[in-house]
């Protein structure tokens, strides 16, 4: 049932299709934690009908596979002329980038209200300027709190990332997919591929939950 | 556009049956994913250690493990050791499995809620052990898991479109099919993305009228109602908790009332 | 005593409603109770006094079997709780044994406890259908002559948490009278009461106290309530009884001055 040599024989390629998966899961957390931060303040502090369109784009991203999502900017981008050179990892990671903005939005926005009203009327009585109020009072503390829902949707994006599969992005399991096809070896492939998925999330998510417990006693 | 129109009308047959597929795999696959939960989830709650470390590694294995290798290793794996199954009842299964799992720390966690005091007042009543869990700790527990439950029902649902890389004909796969149809494909997978979103807020109104119906038999209202969120905007601008009327004078002084929120 | 020819024989009339014998209990490293000795008598009113972390609430929570009994044996009528003494090893009894053993004994809480997914009726008659196997028609004929006992006819289809905290209390004592308890266990059951709510609830039990002979072990912070229902009061400091008497000589002419000093800061 099972093979040592084929085992052997595929754990390299399928860490150089790791490669891939560490690559796409570090560009989407980046673009997750950036452009959620810009949503959340869009909902804030926009004018109200730009709001609402934010939030209607947030809903939809939100509440929709990621794999119809990534599929739709992959052949909407392949069709658009200057475009159609762009790798799929790269396009890919975007719009998993771009999922989780969504999610991390609805932490910034959390992470915001959470903070004291109280903090705020100190700024006003210390006649700070909003902008610095927001910047210097409020976001340093609101993100604090927003760090281990970041981490959180790390993990869920590393995990996510087999659906570059739609995209024939070699990252870990199109790795161990086509490397079971070849040498017809899928038991050795697809349970080394879990194990590399389990050896890796399992303790960054024991990270998290101790991360929280340290800012949680703040 | 008129003609685009006309082709995605003379497309709506095939379009209802991805639809069809779509559903059977997201109601199916949530009712394995529950019964998965309530079992690995009070398992985890046992005072025995041979129930409660078992069922910690299944979750974490299937939690850790990603639903697309789960997916990979009852198709083309399961079949090696003898056992092949059709693609649905793979879908349905590794959709179970992974939304079962995360589930299940759902359900230990609100269960992990419910004040120690609830427990203790139904031991001191002598109710025998699952009298206590299905009567008393269970109902409250229940009320506190649906909104995260209702998250994870919408996670499975978008996580149903992975089947279609085991060639089920299902929504995803005929948007494609649209796309081929129509050769436009900002309108076939708009038409795509619209549909899957109205699923999900069915499915999300319908987990809120569970949650309704969970927390009135507990007599109170929803927390995080429309009211309250709107009665702690005012509190909070008028800097005062003191004004907020007789649910939280209540709340104060009964103690086995106010329990945050899960998770 | 020696324990080997005082173990009662069960359904023993004159055994102790509660008998503590050698009870040791520890919370990891700390010990809360040790080589603690004593009995109270059926229809005897036992309130236990003391600083806090004194280890009496403790006392209760064991007799409920709340707390896991780490040392020594507890007896209801004569007969073991938890834990038995078999060819002078401690063994422990069966779960169900136990579970037996507690539909004997009645508990109202500090926090009251009453169940948020039940109506007021609903909570009363729980366990006497489902533990006594009652009838519903009598459980529920038993619970509506409770409720109006402590004054709550007209709140049996409410939910727990639309009464005050007054009316839970009541409600919570009517549910544990309801179980017809030999030895009733009232755990600070005003404490968490705003003061204007503590009159009627004090005011039930003393009707309890007068028209029923139950057995009572109460931890109160109510030295006047005690005075009148107690018939013995034991002092607790450190997990020993320092010292016990009828609540007169206790409270004016405590003998230790751990006691005097403990009744001057909560008189």
């Amino acid at each position: 049932m099972w093979n040592w040599e084929f085992a052997a024989e595929a754990l390299p390629i399928l860490l150089r299709g790791f490669v891939n998966t560490l690559i796409a899961t570090v560009v989407g957390t980046i673009i997750a934690a950036i452009l959620g931060l810009i949503l959340a303040i869009a909902i804030r502090g926009l004018p109200r009908w730009i709001n609402w369109v934010v939030r209607l784009f947030v809903a939809f991203v939100r509440n929709t596979p990621l794999v119809v999502q990534l599929v739709f900017v992959y052949t909407a981008f392949s069709e658009i002329p200057g475009l159609v050179d762009i790798p799929a990892l790269v396009v890919g990671s975007g719009v998993i980038g771009v999922h989780y903005a969504t999610y991390m939005s609805e932490s910034y926005r959390a992470g915001i209200d959470a903070v004291p009203p109280g903090q705020r009327e100190a700024a006003i009585a210390l006649s700070l300027p909003p902008v610095r109020t927001f910047t210097a009072v409020i976001l340093p503390q609101a993100l604090r709190a927003t760090i281990p829902s970041l981490g959180n949707y790390a993990v869920a994006m590393f995990k996510d990332t087999p659906f570059l599969f739609a995209l024939s992005v070699v990252e870990l399991v199109t790795s161990a997919q086509q490397f079971g096809a070849s040498k017809f070896a899928y038991t050795e492939a697809f349970t080394l591929a879990g194990l590399i998925f389990l050896a890796a999330s399992y303790p960054t998510s024991l990270l998290i939950q101790r991360l929280e417990r340290r800012l949680a006693t703040y | 556009m008129t003609d685009k129109l006309s082709a995605l009308q003379g497309f709506l047959p095939q379009v209802w049956e991805g639809i069809q597929v779509t559903l059977i795999l997201t109601l199916a696959g949530a009712a394995g994913a529950l019964v998965i939960a309530i079992v690995l989830g009070l398992a985890m709650t046992s005072s025995h250690a041979w129930l409660r470390i078992p069922a910690r590694i299944i979750v974490e294995f299937f939690r850790g493990t990603s639903l697309l290798v789960q997916l990979f290793w009852l198709v083309f794996v399961l079949p090696l050791f003898g056992l092949q199954l059709d693609p649905m009842a793979c879908g349905i299964g590794a959709l179970a499995l992974n939304y079962g799992a995360y589930s299940a720390e759902v359900v230990r966690s609100s269960i992990a809620t419910v004040p120690k005091g609830q427990w203790e007042a139904a031991i001191a009543l002598s109710l025998s052990p699952a009298r206590r869990m299905l009567r008393v700790i269970f109902p409250q527990a229940w009320a506190l898991m649906i909104p995260s439950l209702a998250t994870l029902f919408i996670q499975l649902l978008k996580g149903t479109a992975v089947v279609s890389f085991i060639t089920l004909s299902d929504l995803t796969d005929k948007i494609g099919q649209l796309r081929m149809a129509t050769n436009d494909t900002f309108f076939a997978y708009s038409v795509g993305l619209l549909i899957y979103f109205v699923i999900a807020w069915l499915i999300q109104e319908f987990m809120n009228l569970l949650e309704r119906r969970a927390v009135k038999r507990l007599g109170r209202r929803r927390p995080g109602s429309r009211n309250d969120r709107r009665r702690a905007r005012r509190d909070a601008r008028v800097g005062s908790t003191e004004v907020t009327g007789p649910r939280t004078a209540a709340g104060q002084s009964t103690g086995n009332v106010g329990y945050g929120q899960p998770l | 005593m020696p324990p080997t020819e005082n173990t009662p024989s069960p359904h023993n009339d004159t055994a102790p409603a509660i008998e503590f014998r050698d009870v040791e209990k520890r919370f990891g490293t700390t010990t809360v109770l040790e080589n603690l000795n004593f009995t109270v008598a059926p229809g005897e009113r036992v309130t236990l006094i003391g600083p806090s972390g004194s280890g009496k609430t403790t006392i209760l929570r064991l007799v409920m079997t709340l707390e896991e009994l780490t040392g020594g044996y507890i007896y209801i009528d004569g007969m073991p709780l938890t834990f038995e003494e078999r060819d002078g090893k401690r063994v422990e009894l069966p779960k169900k044994t136990t579970r037996e053993m507690t539909t004997r004994i009645g508990m109202v809480f500090q926090q009251f406890n009453l169940f948020p997914n039940m109506t007021v009726l609903e909570n009363i008659i729980e366990a006497p259908i489902h533990v006594l196997k009652k009838s519903k028609e009598t459980a529920v004929a038993d619970a509506r002559s409770l409720l109006e006992r402590v004054g709550l006819s007209e709140k049996a289809d409410e939910h727990p948490t639309r009464l005050s905290g007054g009316q839970q209390q009541r409600v919570a004592i009517a549910r544990a009278l309801a179980m017809s308890p030999e030895i009733l266990l009232l755990d600070e059951v005003t404490s968490a009461l705003d003061p204007e709510l503590v009159g009627d609830v004090l005011a039930v039990l003393r009707d309890i106290a007068e028209t029923t002979d139950i057995t009572m072990l109460l931890v109160t912070h109510e030295m006047q309530f005690a005075r009148e229902v107690s018939d013995r009061v034991m002092m607790f400091d450190s997990g020993r009884v320092l010292e016990e008497g009828p609540p007169d000589l206790i409270f004016n002419d405590p003998s230790h001055e751990r006691t005097r000093s403990f009744l001057s800061s909560v008189l």
